[in-house]
């Protein structure tokens, strides 16, 4: 089993400077661009050195790493800065895995669907759209999922604003 | 000759005994040949990962309760190993055997209730009620040790909230002798019953290349003939101790990945499950089990993915700490959420009735795909 170093180095080959930074963590993972995700996934399934077959979870975390600020009626708002997206993904054989975050504008977060190529990401990228309000392109099917199909803003931003009303009536916070 | 006839839509849900929750299931039949399923989630959202992010780590323990509510013990297991790895925390001898008891257990009642409501939606009564039976001796067994039937907050970072109660294994030594003879009597009854199998074998083929590609886990993927059990593959806790076998669907009645293999890869389980437990009781060691437990839990800064084997498959918490006392993020992969987005493809060019069969199979809890 080759290690995640090798991993890096082979991604690093293939795609050049879209493959940024290994980070060292508790789960160590691999920065990439966002705009190679389709093309990068579509590489560690088929490639005969990573044959990663399973797609276990995609997460949107908001970084909130912009500039905060208050608006009129003292409600935090983040201008700039980052949102993430989180892959991770298994070979069933071995169990080795792979994780990715690539980081997109919080103004204009669009990362390429891979929906197609891992059906598994269907949904949880429907969900991170949901929560975060991250665009997936060339996505099959995106639209709310857990929240209801009229539902405004995108709760899990850090600087989500719990609505006054909906649909006309005022919701109560008691 | 063949009459044409137009394409209907037909609501199923949310408020339908077969959808075991509140599921909408936008059905595109024609005749009785249903062409396209498009499910609708989100009724029961509880907005469990912005909770999370309000509160300190060892508070988010109650709220994993509730995700998979037929599965507590397994949820609260899920989140504690990865607050732990999070933590690089090591437990005493003693809960890591508790924990693993009482996940199996849970496991036995979580796949009981499975089984009697899957038995329940293709007109078997009986069944169901030799499973409740069962199961409320489990429940009792748990209540005893934690006060509560459901939704136990037993597990907590680092340790257990309550130890076990004088007697307690004796009781769950009498339960397993005595299930056996249980699952014999549902093999009889349900498993092996001509109607049964006419109403569940080759109906609703999920390929094990299919499973693989829409992240299907736990029973429902060894149906489909793959030997993936993380317990297995890659051993959490103390399960690298034990000897079990991982089911798998042999397509005994029918084709591989079918229903009726979801259905009896359960039943199979069951019984390694009490191997387990039979396995470990003898064994558990003296011990403090509150003595890991931190006084204030306050992570590095990092990104943790913890899973364990629910009785649904592979739950996965996804963690982002800041350095803080409160999570920064963390998202839930639930095993129910992942299965259940196949169900367009297994249910295509099958009959409405069938699409009950399979949905029961493929035995979703709703707290747990909407969280």
């Amino acid at each position: 089993m080759k290690t995640l170093n090798e991993f890096f180095d082979l991604l690093k080959n293939q795609f050049g400077e879209a493959v940024i930074e290994l980070k060292q963590d508790i789960d160590p993972y691999i920065i990439v661009s966002a705009d190679i995700m389709d093309k990068l996934v579509e590489f560690i399934k088929v490639n005969d050195d990573f044959k990663f077959d399973f797609c276990t979870c995609v997460s949107g975390v908001d970084d909130a790493n912009g500039t905060k600020s208050k608006d009129e009626n003292g409600n935090d708002v983040i201008t700039g800065g980052t949102l993430s997206v989180f892959y991770h993904f298994r070979r069933l054989f071995d169990d080795a895995k792979l994780i990715f975050r690539v980081q997109v504008p919080r103004e204009n977060p669009k990362v390429k669907s891979i929906a197609n190529i891992y059906r598994a990401a269907d949904w949880h990228e429907r969900e991170a759209y949901d929560m975060f309000g991250i665009i997936f392109e060339n996505h099959p099917y995106l639209r709310r999922i857990l929240m209801p199909y009229d539902w405004e803003g995108h709760p899990l931003r850090k600087d989500y604003q719990n609505p006054e009303f909906y649909q006309g009536i005022k919701i109560s916070y008691n | 000759m063949s009459l044409k006839t137009e394409e209907l839509v037909l609501n199923m849900g949310p408020q339908h005994p077969s959808t075991h929750g509140v599921l909408r299931l936008e059905l595109l039949v024609d005749g009785e040949i249903v062409k396209n399923v498009t499910p609708h989630l989100g009724y029961l959202h509880r907005c469990f990962e912005k909770h999370t992010e309000a509160m300190q780590y060892f508070q988010v323990v109650p709220y994993t309760d509730r995700l998979d509510y037929l599965a507590s013990m397994g949820n609260n297991f899920g989140y504690v190993l990865t607050i732990e790895k999070l933590l690089n925390l090591k437990v005493p001898e003693r809960v890591e055997y508790i924990r693993v008891i009482v996940a199996e257990l849970q496991r036995i009642a979580s796949h009981l209730v499975a089984i009697g409501t899957f038995g329940i939606d293709v007109g078997a009564f009986t069944p169901f009620l030799f499973c409740f039976r069962d199961r409320e001796i489990i429940l009792n067994l748990l209540e005893e040790l934690t006060g509560a039937r459901f939704l136990y907050n037993f597990m907590a970072v680092g340790g257990l909230n309550y130890d076990l109660p004088d007697g307690w294994t004796e009781k769950v030594k009498d339960f397993a002798k005595q299930f056996r003879n249980t699952i014999k009597e549902l093999n009889d009854l349900l498993s092996f019953n001509k109607i049964f199998i006419e109403r569940t074998a080759n109906v609703g083929i999920l390929p094990a290349d299919l499973a693989i590609n829409y992240g299907i886990s736990g029973p429902m993927l060894r149906a489909s003939g793959v030997k993936y059990d993380i317990r297995k593959n890659a051993p959490y806790s103390i399960y690298d101790r034990f000897d079990f076998e991982i089911p798998v669907g042999k397509g005994l009645k029918g084709t591989v990945g079918d229903t009726w293999d979801r259905y009896f890869v359960r039943v199979l389980e069951m019984e390694q499950s009490l191997n387990i437990v039979e396995q470990a009781i003898d064994n558990i060691p003296e011990g403090d089990v509150k003595e890991a437990i931190p006084k204030k839990i306050k992570p590095p800064v990092g990104t943790v993915y913890g899973r364990v084997e629910n009785p649904r498959g592979e739950l996965g918490f996804f963690v982002v700490s800041d350095g803080g006392v409160n999570p920064f993020r963390v998202k839930v992969r639930p095993p129910s959420f992942c299965n259940l987005s196949v169900i367009n493809e297994i249910c295509k060019n099958n009959l409405v009735s069938d699409v009950v069969a399979i949905l029961g199979s493929i035995d979703i809890v709703l707290g747990e795909v909407d969280r």
